[in-house]
């Protein structure tokens, strides 16, 4: 099952620069949410400094995450939409245009959330869905989460 | 028959993918034990593995290895998972 998606987890048509920025804007979101601290959104941005855009795991989506830590307070998750596609530097699927934050308090745990996920991912038409959606609540209803 | 699905930090990203790597082996009917691992750990995680699954990002980091490495790039595309699985077990 997902962790509530309530609406300062979701960020519609968010103004980056760079994947940086919208990294920070996923990590936001998952700060507002009360799931992490400052501190797990650089380290989801040191994830891809470290090992590169791998965490653009399908055209025009990002997952992006890093190991549970002291600055994880529970499982969270936040989805973000750009107002204009940043490249991550992915070979095949840029440019990003969904950024969906990942948070988890044991590696062990998130086996079900990660289920869940993918149900959801597998239709290739979600990401394109989520991308054009307008309001928290359409966000919420293409994923079946809820508030 | 192992499969290990590699990502940077080992949650998450290799999760989806050690999921949808089995969803793909019951597709092609081939009975295999999928594990995940962070790069930091693949190593030992691949000794006795015959295929690393992992992201075009990541090859460079997986090092020397006798497992065959199948680079997936859409991680939600079962057929892609599919088709490079049944290359690489077939």
């Amino acid at each position: 099952m997902l962790p509530p998606l309530p609406d300062r987890a979701i960020h519609i048509d968010a103004e980056v620069a760079d994947w940086r920025g919208a990294v920070r804007a996923s990590g936001h979101a998952l700060e507002r949410s009360g799931a992490t601290t400052a501190a797990y959104t650089e380290r989801m941005v040191g994830v891809i400094d470290t090992f590169g855009a791998y965490v653009v795991v399908a055209p025009g989506l990002a997952l992006a995450h890093a190991r549970p830590g002291r600055d994880v307070k529970r499982d969270g998750l936040s989805v973000i939409t750009l107002a204009e596609p940043v490249s991550f530097g992915h070979p095949h699927n840029d440019p990003v245009s969904v950024v969906v934050g990942l948070a988890v308090t044991t590696a062990d745990e998130h086996v079900g959330l990660v289920a869940e996920l993918a149900n959801i991912f597998n239709d290739a038409s979600v990401i394109p869905a989520l991308a054009g959606a307008e309001s928290p609540s359409a966000i919420r209803e293409i994923l079946g989460a809820t508030a | 028959m192992k499969i290990v699905a590699i990502c940077g930090v080992g949650i998450g990203t290799a999760a989806i993918l050690k999921l949808n790597a089995e969803r793909a082996l019951d597709r092609i009917g081939v009975d295999a034990d999928v594990t995940a691992s962070d790069v930091a750990g693949v190593a030992a995680a691949a000794a006795d593995a015959q295929v690393i699954l992992t992201s075009p990002e990541l090859v460079d980091h997986i090092g020397a290895t006798n497992a065959d490495v199948v680079v997936i790039q859409n991680y939600f595309d079962l057929e892609e998972i599919s088709a490079k699985l049944e290359v690489a077990v077939g």
